[in-house]
Parts: C-alpha cells; sequence; structure tokens
C-alpha cells in the first residue's frame, strides 16, 4: 500500500503533538522534543515541519488564546488527525514487524 | 525584571515573514526569548533571538500564498493572477473575433475618430507653435502704433523712419537688439545668367542673430558689410545649382550689386519670415533709396523689431516708449496733424503675432485664434463621436455578455476585477485602434497638408508626441471603457443567470438612445455648416465683378527697366496678334493700393470719406472689359481727360447722383485736395463716365467708392489675350516680346483669374474642412448606427419570427424596425437646426457680402439625414424581416 512518506524528524514531531494532547504548539513542541531526546532542535525546523505536516493533512490546527509572554499574540495548537493517528499506526505496525521477526535481539547491541 | 527582545530582529521579522504565519511565528519567537532569558540571561538570549529570526528566512515563510487551506477560510482572490490575465486576453480575443462585424465597426470607427482627431491635434499644434522656431521667440517683439483716425483707433505695422533713432538714442536701455527692416517684397536676383524673382526683406545687422537663422554656410555676422546678402538654400541652389555660392556677387533688381555672405536653412512654414528666401543689408537699402531717409514722422515704411533685455517684461517696455513718437512731433511745426492722432507705441509680442494679429479699435482682435479653438472642438467632437459609438455597441452586446459576468461573479470574481477586465478590453481595442489610426495618419497626411496648406509631419521622434499620445489612449480608453466596464459590472449574477435578460432593456437603451441623439446632432451640425459655407462661396463666386476675368494677365513692373518702354511694348504685343490690348495700372487688378480722401461736391460732406484712386491707362477700358453705365472712356483726343474722373457705381451714390440716372454725373465737378496726389492743392475734375462696380478687393466685401483717372506712376501691365487664341499659344509669344525689348527682367506673369480665386482660398479651405469633418462625423455615426441596428435585429429575432408567424408583412416589419432610428435622428435634427444657426449667423456676419441662411437648407439637411440612416438601418431590418421564421424561432 502506497502511503505518505514521512521523514524522521516529521515523526518525532507528529508523535510530540499526540503526546501533548491539543496543548502543542511551536515552542511548547520544541521544548518536548528536547527534554524526550536531547536534540537542540530550532524553533523554525519545528515550524516547518508542522507546515509539512498540515500540508499532508496529517495534522489540524486552530488559534488558540493570547497570553502575556507572547506579547498578547495568540498561539496556533496542532492536533493530529485521523489520518495522522493511521500514520503512527503504520509506522509502529512496521517497525514491530521488522522487531518480532529479529531471532537475537540482543546480540544487536554488541 | 522585563525584557523585550531586539527590536531590530523584531522589524526584520515583520517585514519578511508572511502576514498570515506573522502571529504564530512572532509569538513563539517571543516565548521562547521569555525562556531563554530566565535560563542563560538577557545577553545570550538576544543573541538567541536573533539565529532564530535568521531560522525563518527562507522561502517557506515569506511565500505569501498559504499553503494549508485551514477549514472555514477561502482563498484570497487576486486582482493580477496570470493564469487570470492569461484568461482575459483569451476572452478578449475570442469575443473580437467572434463578433466580426462588431470588431471591425468598432476598431475601424474608433480608428477613423483618432486619426482625425490626431490630424487636428498636428494642426492645433502647428498653429499654437508658430515662429517657436526662433529661440529668442519669447523676447522677440515689434513695435505697432495706434493712431486716432476719424475717431476710431487705428492699429498700424509701420513706424515713421525717423523713430529709429528716436528709438535707439532715447529708449535703448530696455533694448537688446533694434532692428529696422523692409517689407517682405519681391525682387529680380540676378547671378551670372540666372535671373529669378525672390521674396527678400532688407534688415539691419544683426537681425539673424535676434531670429537665430539656421546658417549652413557663414555666420550671423554675414550682414555687417553693407553690399552683402544672405540666400536660403533653396534659392541659392536655384541660383547657383551645386557650385559653392559663397563669394559670389550677385544682383538686386539690376542696380544693387551684392556678394554672397551666408545661407541660412529655409524658414519652416509655420514662422513669420516663410518664404523670405533672401535677406540684404538694410544699410545697402538706405543708401540706395535716398528718398528713404528724406521721409519724415508722417511716413510710416518701415517695421521695426526688437528683443527685448531678460529682465524687462513687454508690458514695461510697452509703458516706457508709449509717448515716444508723439513726445517729438508735438514739438514739430509741420507736424500738428500726425501729433493730432496721438499716435501710441507698443510692443506686439512675437507669441501673437500668427493668432492674435488683427486688431480691432486698437485692441488685439482674437479671430484667428477662435478658428483654432473651433477646428480643435470639431476634432474632440469627431473623436466623441467615435467613443460614443464604442461605448453604444459595447454596452448592447453587454448583454450579450451578461452571463459571462453573472458566471464571473458566481464563480467569486470581485466587482474590480471585472472593471479590470472590461477596461483592459477596452484598452486592447483602443491600441489596436491607435496603430491603425497612425496607419491612416501616414497615409492621409500629406493629402492633409495640402488641404490645410501646411508642411506637418508626424513627429515620432518626439517624446511629448508619445507621452501625448499615451494620454490620448488612455483618455479614449477611459471614456470608451467606463460605461461597459461600470454598467456591465453592476449587474446581479442571480438576475443575469436566471435568465431575465429583458428587464433592463427599456432603461438600459435610454443611455443608448441619448447618445445616438448626441452623436447626430453633432453631425447634422456639421453638414449645415458645411452647406452654408459652401453657399456662401458660391454667391461670392456668383458676384457681378464689373470686368471680365477671362485670360487677362497681368505682369509687375519691378525694376527701372520697363518704364519707358510701355508704347513700345504695346504696339509689339498687338502685332503678335495673340494680344487684343494691354493697359497700365497703378494697382494691381485685384487689389487696391491707392486710397485718399479730400473729395468734395457741392457741399456734401465727403472730405472724410476714403475712395480708391486708381491711376490706369485709357487702354485699362478694353483690356478689363470695363461695363459703361453712362459717359465714355478715357481718350487721348482730349486733352481734358487728364482732370477727368471715371468713377464706379458706388461712388456716384455717394456723390449724390440718382442711382437710376447716373448719366446725371457726367460733366459734373468734383473737388479734390489731396497731399500726395494734387500737391495739396484743391483742384477740379471733370466726371466723364461711370462704369459698374469693379469687385478689386476681397469679394465679401463691399466695393470701395473708386474713381479712375490718368495720373501715371504705372506699376502693373495688364494684358488681354486675343479671345479666338488660348492662353498656351499666347504666352510664348507675349514672352518673346518681353525678353526682346526688357532682357534684364525675367518674364513673371499673373493670371487675374488665379489671384482672383485666391481670394477665396482661406474661405474654400474652411469649407474643405468642413466637408471632410462632416463627411467623418456622419461615416462615424453610420458606423454606429449600423451596428446598433445590427444588435437590435438580431436582440429582437424571436419577436419578428412571431410576428411573421402571426401574419406581420415585411414592409411593416421594416418599419418598426427602422421607426426608433428615424425618430432618434429626427430628434438630432431638430435640436441641431438652431443651434447651427447660430453659429453661421455669426460667422456670415464677418462678411458684408452674404447669403441668407434659407430654410430649405435645414429641410434638405434634415431629409438627407433620415435617408442616410433609413439606408443605414434598412439593410439590417429588411434581412431580419425577410427571415424564415421557423429558422429565427427555432434558435435559441
Amino acid at each position: 500500500m502506497k502511503r505518505v512518506y514521512l521523514g524522521e524528524f516529521e515523526e518525532i514531531v507528529l508523535l510530540a503533538v499526540a503526546v501533548m494532547e491539543g496543548q502543542a504548539y511551536g515552542v511548547a513542541i520544541t521544548h518536548e522534543i528536547l527534554h524526550q531526546t536531547g536534540r537542540d532542535v530550532r524553533l523554525n525546523q519545528v515550524h516547518s515541519a508542522l507546515q509539512r505536516l498540515e500540508e499532508k493533512g496529517m495534522v489540524k490546527s486552530e488559534m488558540g488564546e493570547p497570553t502575556a509572554e507572547r506579547g498578547g499574540r495568540r498561539k496556533r495548537l496542532f492536533s493530529v488527525t485521523a489520518f495522522g493517528q493511521r500514520t503512527l499506526h503504520e509506522i509502529q505496525e512496521v517497525r514491530a514487524s521488522f522487531w518480532s521477526r529479529l531471532a537475537n535481539p540482543l546480540k544487536l547491541s554488541v | 525584571m522585563h525584557s523585550k527582545p531586539p527590536r531590530l530582529a523584531d522589524r526584520f521579522l515583520q517585514f519578511f515573514c508572511a502576514p498570515h504565519l506573522l502571529e504564530e511565528v512572532q509569538g513563539d519567537l517571543h516565548e521562547e526569548f521569555e525562556y531563554q532569558v530566565v535560563r542563560v540571561g538577557v545577553h545570550r538570549a538576544r543573541w538567541r533571538y536573533w539565529r532564530d529570526v535568521l531560522g525563518f528566512f527562507q522561502a517557506r515563510y515569506i511565500k505569501r500564498k498559504p499553503t494549508v487551506r485551514r477549514y472555514g477560510t477561502y482563498p484570497t482572490t487576486y486582482l493580477y493572477n496570470p493564469t487570470m490575465l492569461q484568461n482575459y486576453f483569451k476572452i478578449a480575443f475570442r469575443n473580437q473575433l467572434k463578433h466580426k462585424g462588431y470588431s471591425f465597426i468598432n476598431i475601424f470607427g474608433l480608428a477613423t475618430g483618432m486619426a482625425v482627431a490626431m490630424l487636428i491635434g498636428l494642426w492645433v499644434w502647428d498653429e499654437l507653435s508658430f515662429n517657436t522656431y526662433h529661440k529668442n521667440y519669447p523676447r522677440i517683439a515689434q513695435v505697432v502704433q495706434n493712431q486716432v483716425m476719424n475717431g476710431e483707433i487705428k492699429t498700424s505695422k509701420s513706424v515713421p523712419y525717423p523713430f529709429i533713432n528716436e528709438l535707439k538714442t532715447n529708449y535703448g536701455e530696455s533694448f537688446k537688439n533694434i532692428i529696422a527692416s523692409t517689407y517682405k517684397d519681391e525682387f529680380i536676383l540676378t547671378a551670372g545668367e540666372t535671373k529669378l524673382s525672390g521674396n527678400g526683406q532688407f534688415m539691419e545687422t544683426q537681425a539673424p542673430e535676434l531670429f537665430t537663422f539656421e546658417m549652413q554656410k557663414g555666420t550671423w555676422e554675414g550682414l555687417t558689410d553693407p553690399q552683402s546678402i544672405l540666400l536660403s538654400t533653396s534659392i541659392a541652389k536655384a541660383l547657383f545649382g551645386d557650385t559653392d555660392p559663397m563669394n559670389k556677387p550677385l544682383k538686386i533688381n539690376t542696380d544693387l550689386n551684392v556678394k554672397v555672405t551666408g545661407i541660412y536653412e529655409d524658414f519652416p512654414q509655420n514662422s513669420v519670415f516663410y518664404g523670405v528666401q533672401f535677406v540684404a543689408s538694410w544699410d545697402y537699402f538706405v543708401a540706395t533709396n535716398p528718398f528713404m531717409k528724406e521721409k519724415k514722422w508722417d511716413n510710416h515704411a518701415l517695421i521695426m523689431y526688437v528683443e527685448i533685455k531678460p529682465e524687462a517684461t513687454f508690458e514695461k517696455v510697452t509703458a516706457a516708449i508709449k509717448d515716444s513718437e508723439f513726445n517729438v512731433i508735438k514739438q514739430l511745426d509741420d507736424m500738428k496733424e500726425e501729433a493730432a492722432t496721438h499716435p501710441q507705441m507698443w510692443l506686439h509680442p512675437m507669441k501673437d503675432w500668427h493668432l492674435y494679429a488683427s486688431f480691432k479699435n486698437g485692441l488685439v482682435d482674437n479671430g484667428p485664434v477662435q478658428y483654432v479653438w473651433l477646428v480643435g472642438m470639431i476634432g474632440f467632437f469627431v473623436l466623441l463621436l467615435a467613443c460614443i459609438n464604442f461605448m453604444n455597441l459595447s454596452t448592447a452586446r453587454s448583454e450579450k455578455r451578461a452571463k459571462e459576468v453573472g458566471i464571473r461573479k458566481a464563480i467569486g470574481s470581485l466587482r474590480a476585477q471585472l472593471v479590470g477586465q472590461f477596461f483592459g478590453e477596452s484598452f486592447l481595442v483602443v491600441i489596436i485602434a491607435f496603430v491603425v489610426a497612425q496607419a491612416m495618419v501616414l497615409l492621409a497626411l500629406p493629402g492633409f497638408n495640402e488641404l490645410a496648406d501646411k508642411q506637418m509631419a508626424l513627429p515620432l521622434t518626439n517624446l511629448y508626441f508619445w507621452l501625448f499620445s499615451l494620454g490620448f489612449i488612455l483618455l479614449t480608453g477611459l471614456l470608451a471603457g467606463s460605461y461597459p466596464a461600470f454598467y456591465l459590472t453592476s449587474f446581479q449574477p442571480v438576475k443575469v443567470l436566471k435568465g431575465a435578460a429583458g428587464q433592463w432593456g427599456r432603461i438600459a437603451s435610454l443611455p443608448r438612445k441619448v447618445l445616438v441623439v448626441l452623436q447626430f446632432t453633432v453631425s447634422v451640425t456639421l453638414v449645415i455648416c458645411t452647406v452654408v459655407i459652401y453657399q456662401q462661396v458660391k454667391f461670392a463666386k456668383n458676384r457681378p465683378i464689373g470686368y471680365s476675368r477671362d485670360r487677362l494677365l497681368m505682369v509687375q513692373m519691378k525694376s527701372n527697366d520697363f518704364y519707358g518702354k510701355t508704347e513700345v511694348l504695346r504696339s509689339e504685343l498687338k502685332k503678335t496678334g495673340v494680344v487684343l490690348e494691354m493697359a497700365e495700372s497703378q494697382s494691381p487688378i485685384t487689389g487696391v493700393w491707392s486710397a485718399n480722401t479730400g473729395f468734395s461736391r457741392k457741399g456734401l460732406a465727403l472730405e472724410n470719406e476714403n475712395f480708391a484712386t486708381l491711376s490706369i491707362s485709357p487702354e485699362y477700358a478694353q483690356t478689363v472689359g470695363w461695363e459703361f453705365v453712362a459717359g465714355r472712356n478715357f481718350s487721348k483726343a482730349f486733352a481734358s481727360d487728364s482732370v477727368g474722373f471715371i468713377i464706379n457705381e458706388t461712388a456716384a451714390r455717394l456723390m449724390g447722383f440718382p442711382k437710376n440716372t447716373p448719366s446725371a454725373a457726367l460733366g459734373e465737378t468734383v473737388h479734390w485736395k489731396s497731399k500726395f496726389m494734387t500737391n495739396d492743392v484743391e483742384k477740379p475734375f471733370q466726371i466723364i463716365g461711370v462704369v459698374k462696380d469693379m469687385v478689386m478687393e476681397s469679394p465679401f466685401e463691399q466695393v470701395k467708392p473708386t474713381v479712375f483717372l490718368i495720373a501715371g506712376g504705372a506699376n502693373w501691365l495688364n494684358i488681354k489675350i486675343n479671345p479666338a487664341v488660348s492662353a498656351a499659344t499666347a504666352l510664348p509669344k507675349i514672352e518673346a516680346v518681353f525678353k526682346k525689348l526688357i532682357p534684364a527682367a525675367p518674364f513673371d506673369y499673373k493670371f487675374v483669374d488665379d489671384e482672383y480665386n485666391a481670394k477665396f482660398s482661406a474661405e474654400e479651405r474652411v469649407g474643405k474642412l468642413s466637408r471632410l469633418f462632416a463627411v467623418l462625423a456622419i461615416f462615424i455615426s453610420c458606423l454606429g448606427l449600423f451596428g446598433l441596428a445590427l444588435f437590435v435585429a438580431e436582440q429582437r429575432t424571436k419577436e419578428i419570427g412571431i410576428r411573421k408567424v402571426l401574419g406581420a408583412s415585411v414592409a411593416g416589419l421594416w418599419q418598426m424596425l427602422s421607426k426608433d432610428f428615424v425618430v432618434l435622428v429626427i430628434i438630432s435634427c431638430f435640436i441641431a437646426m438652431p443651434i447651427a444657426h447660430y453659429f453661421m449667423n455669426e460667422w456670415l456676419q464677418k462678411y458684408t457680402y452674404r447669403t441668407e441662411i434659407s430654410w430649405w437648407t435645414f429641410v434638405v439637411t434634415a431629409i438627407l439625414a433620415v435617408c442616410i440612416t433609413l439606408l443605414t438601418v434598412s439593410f439590417q431590418a429588411i434581412k431580419a424581416a425577410l427571415m424564415n421564421p421557423v429558422k429565427s424561432l427555432k434558435s435559441e
């Protein structure tokens, strides 16, 4: 089956959005990724990824409430669409099936 | 503590970031900054901020077009989307091609209108730019003089000889240059064997500099030596051929010897010096014409040109020199009479020489400039007619395109877009028409130049011309496109798409009708004007002129060689058998060169009446074919005839002889006291004959009271060719006699017929121009009418079909379709009549001898207009009426 290609970084961002359950927006996602993976990603990279995901239809967005620290600007809150969820599942399944077929998983780490 | 991110970085972000992304991006950046301030301190946070902002500087964030369609939002419509533009062009061309007839009428009609407007524009420009060839144009003026004569202020361009000195010595500080000059006159130029007559002026040394002659050879100082001459390129070529004319000797009128010291480019037709083929030295003229110096304050014989200093103004200088002549002559005893006229000098600036050159009661009369504006207005009207066509046809066709507008609007077209589209189409057509018009102008210009007596060319290299053309296109495009653009786009899509096409018909057609009426009003007015002008010219041409112009020649006695040879000439010419008679006269037959006052008869107050006083030889009567009302001709047999008068009928009436019995004048004595003609002594003259009025001057004016007398001073030889011989065979024989007897002068002759006809040239030119415009106006109007008829016939196809099925006749249908237009044209005729009557009445007032505007002119014009309308409309109407109803009802 043909599926939409998802890059590694896009997958991370998509997972972050899924984990944050409706509270996902640019800075928050950046910090979440930093805490979870230790990768010092930059804001513009996250924004680009979010845009690409939205173009692909895996996330949807709406404007949130303005806050003082943002100088009264609203944030764009992202959430995963059904299509995005299915994609994540598929990736998970593909990986799981590969892992299950691995004979001796411990040897691999040596 | 509250710190802010770097402002410059923020500004930069705001500058490049797409508006729809700015809020979220900037918000995130600010939040991140706050976070980083706490974590790493203000300084490093600012650096990071800069880094982050620059991170966003990429195409994804700069592009203004959103990449994601979000729920609840619609794409913004762009006014200038290339795809849409392409579509507009496609639709525009398809529309033009689909309706070839309309497009042709539109483009061709507009092009004709534009071409006419362009030609007229060129003409107006040429008129307004008169004399600008001379670079000192803004500061040059001519000294003119106002004098009170018989209670009326007369303006004269001639000033007396002593005035030169007076102006130069006492008022010189206001002027940069003061130049005395003779009037333009014809002279004989002889270079070796070549003899030519050429027009020239004698001017003072600084003239070439003052009038900025374009010297081809030599310099502006060419007139420093009195015995020198400057020639125009054309006459230099005629005199010397291809050899270098510089420093060659030349003779003016066989007695003045000069040397060529310069060649200047011929003056253009729109210069006051047009046709001045040579300029020679004023000093030499004065030296060789001693009578000039003897002339006193009461003899006005020369022209004075001045250039004022850059800081001076004409008004100030005029104020300074106003009384310059009066102050001198009021102290002179022998100038009492002249001083009584209270001469006032003033400056007539060069910019007014052409269009403000006639004077009425001491003030400038704006007659000529009115002509320019009148013609300009006609041009504007013709263009307007063409624009009206365009608007009319576009609005008519718009109903066909209403559906397109409806669909475009339903799909989401903005009104501004549609307005843009229709203006675009309008400009497209206008630009095509402009190109066609350019071609038309190029083709028509030679003919138009001949008609208007000009030398105009399309100034294709002139930036202003193109700017003007651009403005012209814009104006026409806006004028022509505005109505359809705004009218069409105001349609409501729902109504249009529902097919309620008929409902705006009546209201929409009202402005169209008004435009048709306007169009035909202009056309009919022009036609009436043309007819009246034609009638006036014809009326004047049919005027009895009191002599016979047929095969009558005039030869001017331009040099002294002629004098004393007239008797020999007469007998030799008659001997050839081709000449019936030859007579001398002081004035040409087509002009009055001498007029005097001072007549009196038996207490009648005639002293101030101005009589033409023309000296002739006795042969004059037979030469010109006088028609005697009473009395006899001069005769050499009676010595007393030297104090005899032959008078014309007007003079007889003025002298108090009854009209019915002119013979009462015979033998009566008239006294005459004239300074120049009778040495200021009152002398008695006896009337020996009365002749019919001779139209010598303008055929539109009253004939001057005239006395003919034998007093010598002949300037012209008048030769009547034998009626049995053709002019072509007679001329070589006459020329041979002249060559034999007067070898020094070229045989230059004029036909009286030509000279007389030249008096009509101005009126005939106006007539021809107005005929041209009238024809074009009618043509353009009919073109428009044709288009409208085509449209109406198409529009009413179904109606006609149903009517036919129900039994309507072809004639009835034709009547129904034509009636609307005919009514409009008749309304126009009624509006046009008073307008034309008013203007033509004004125009005719200029002429003393004028025709009456007759009512049938209007009736015939109106009938003509209706006929042309019927012809134009009928073609479509009959075609529509003859159509098979089965076909027309089936069509959808």
